[in-house]
């Protein structure tokens, strides 16, 4: 019997394989073959191109260690990503909580609409517009001056609030969808169940809502970390001088200094960091959940 | 403990009334079955004594006091869902517990309450399980634990055994029933299954569209129907329309069937007459043993054999009436024989048109 049902699902690997085999193929040409030359380069003194010499050195490595910037750098983006994540949480949740379990057929359609239209706009249009609101003068000076009594001046553009603004609003809907969904997935009936037993709402947020929905949670917030602590368009258009991170300096590297070996270096001590603390919390994360 | 009581409930949704006048008194101690078709508003009349909707008018009483406006945190009420409605994140002892830690209490207290309630449903021993690991019949009995170990002052089950297959059902009717007497709680069960609402309740209260057709024991209400739906709805009966006499009605082909039983109405009036298939005696000869039964002669088109009983299927004049008789062995009629039926005034209830 036992070995009936692991011959079964033997053979029944065997003929899913080739549904796998698209996706491995391109994720190997895709990802890690460029990513193996990334390494490469990391490990290079200079990029190889004609006429110049180079062999393998581990000052690049080294050249972060050595310089206190980088790590105060990443010090920077890390805060930056745990910034942009907490609020995408704090905005997103209850957005997806009502979504899940207030609206209903075609109202729930229409907002939710709403929350993915970002994703449909360029992001650099996206950035660009925010420059518009966040300006002096611009379109939130001209707007709360029009109402307010008093005069105030309002420019936040080319400061840290624009860019938690403009990364907020870019990575909010991942954590609304994620969310939605194992919200979604909450029976009603346990809900009705727990009041039902004397549980005020905010108990059952913390008891069975919020522990239930902890995998939408953790899967929105590590969709939106990861690529908040290595961003540099919204740092830099958004930012100005104040938005030197960790990722417009790799950007530079490959950008303006064309210093590739540098920046791909960076590159993989951002990645291993990352891992590292995605390790780290994943423990800690489960029990949650 | 306390008695609910529920007087002239109505609830609307939109176009569609749900509770249309509604009055019961459910009293302290009892177990009372809400018996009606889907759509009939059984379980909205049972979410509005929760508390998880609120009627548009009426009074709904708990232990005296009015409740129709208190939300179902505030009701003091132990709820049983259909799909059970545990909390998955949490153990069955952390189910059981959860009612009375999210009031605060210490926990010991928890602790050991939880203990005799999980005792009382026969798990003792689970209390670490998750409710995944557990069989139906066992996540009934976490949720209905976790219903009383509050002490609520009213247990509601929304068909809680809908969801188990027969055998499973006909233990946990027998269990159900045992850990209600223990507690002596005030109990109000949703069915749709009119032998659960039978074998288990001290009364019945039939709805359909909204309203409530007929309140009472089992007994009065399956010998006593009200209506040709309460007749039918509840156990099988065999209804004959004809015209009234006042003590029985004419069938439109002149027969005559004496009543015992049921309403007094004026001569005259369309009405019907509602016989139990059990109750009729089916044989070949015409001798009259009793000159006061009622007798109709017909012809066997059917018989469906069910093992302790069989069902004949008899047309008489085009009407099928059926007729249930228990295997003895000793008579089997064949179908198309023509066959005599009897059976007394006093099993017969007149009900009038409705």
């Amino acid at each position: 019997m036992a070995g009936q049902v692991a011959t079964g699902s033997r053979s029944g690997l065997r003929s899913a394989l080739p549904l796998l085999v698209p996706a491995y193929l391109w994720l190997t040409v895709a990802i890690f073959l460029p990513l193996s030359a990334m390494v490469f380069f990391s490990f290079m003194t200079e990029l190889p191109l004609p006429g110049k010499a180079w062999s393998f050195t581990l000052d690049n490595y080294a050249t972060f260690f050595s310089q206190p910037l980088y790590l105060t750098l990443l010090a920077a983006s890390l805060r930056l990503g745990l910034e942009v994540t907490l609020w995408c949480i704090v905005i997103g949740y209850p957005a997806a909580y009502v979504l899940a379990k207030v609206f209903r057929g075609r109202s729930r359609e229409a907002i939710f609409l709403l929350v993915i239209l970002p994703f449909w706009s360029n992001g650099l249009v996206r950035i660009f517009s925010w420059a518009m609101v966040l300006r002096e003068g611009g379109i939130l000076d001209s707007a709360l001056n029009a109402v307010l009594p008093f005069n105030i001046n309002i420019d936040l553009m080319y400061s840290y609030p624009a860019v938690i603004i403009g990364l907020v609003h870019s990575y909010v809907p991942y954590m609304v969808l994620t969310c939605y969904l194992t919200l979604q997935a909450i029976d009603d009936s346990l809900i009705e169940a727990g009041r039902s037993l004397g549980a005020s709402r905010l108990q059952m947020l913390k008891r069975v809502i919020i522990p239930l929905s902890m995998p939408g949670l953790v899967a929105g917030a590590a969709l939106i970390f990861v690529p908040v602590v290595g961003s540099f368009m919204e740092p830099r258009i958004l930012g100005g001088r104040t938005g030197t991170f960790y990722g417009t300096v790799i950007e530079d590297q490959f950008v303006a200094v064309f210093n590739w070996p540098l920046g791909a270096a960076l590159s993989f001590i951002l990645l291993a960091v990352v891992l590292v603390i995605l390790a780290l919390a994943s423990p800690v994360l489960k029990r949650a959940a | 403990m306390a008695g609910v009581q529920v007087a002239n409930l109505s609830r609307s949704f939109g176009a569609h009334t749900a509770l249309d006048d509604v009055s019961i008194d459910f009293a302290d101690g009892g177990f009372y079955a809400l018996l009606g078709p889907s759509g009939s508003g059984k379980t909205t009349l049972l979410r509005q004594i929760a508390g998880f909707d609120f009627p548009d008018s009426g009074r709904i009483a708990i232990g005296g006091e009015s409740v129709e406006r208190v939300p179902v945190e505030k009701r003091r009420i132990g709820m049983v869902f259909q799909n059970y409605a545990l909390f998955p994140n949490m153990s069955v002892a952390d189910n059981v517990a959860f009612g009375l830690s999210v009031r605060g209490e210490a926990k010991a207290t928890i602790q050991s309450e939880v203990q005799r309630a999980l005792d009382l449903v026969q798990l003792g021993k689970l209390g670490a399980r998750r409710p995944h690991q557990l069989s139906g019949g066992q996540r009934q009995r976490v949720a209905l634990a976790r219903a009383i170990v509050t002490k609520p002052r009213v247990l509601l089950l929304d068909e809680p055994l809908g969801a188990l297959d027969k055998a499973l059902r006909v233990d946990m009717q027998i269990e159900l029933k045992r850990i209600q007497r223990e507690i002596g709680i005030t109990t109000i069960f949703v069915t749709h299954d009119q032998e659960e609402a039978l074998t288990m309740s001290d009364r019945i209260g039939i709805l359909r569209d909204g309203r409530l057709v007929q309140e009472g024991p089992p007994e009065e209400i399956y010998d006593r129907p009200k209506s040709e739906f309460a007749a039918t709805f509840l156990g099988d009966a065999n209804i004959l329309r004809g015209e009234t006499t006042g003590t029985g009605i004419r069938l439109p082909d002149g027969t005559a069937i004496a009543a015992g039983a049921g309403a007094t109405l004026a001569g005259g009036a369309t009405a019907s007459c509602a016989v139990r298939p059990e109750r009729i005696r089916i044989g070949t000869d015409s001798g009259t043993s009793d000159p006061n039964a009622n007798m109709l002669r017909g012809q066997v088109s059917k018989r469906i054999f069910a093992g302790n009983n069989s069902t004949y299927f008899v047309d008489r004049n085009g009407q099928t009436i059926k007729v249930t008789v228990q295997n003895t062995g000793v008579e089997k009629l064949a179908e198309g024989q023509k066959v005599v039926l009897r059976w007394s005034p006093e099993s017969t209830v007149l009900i009038a048109a409705s």
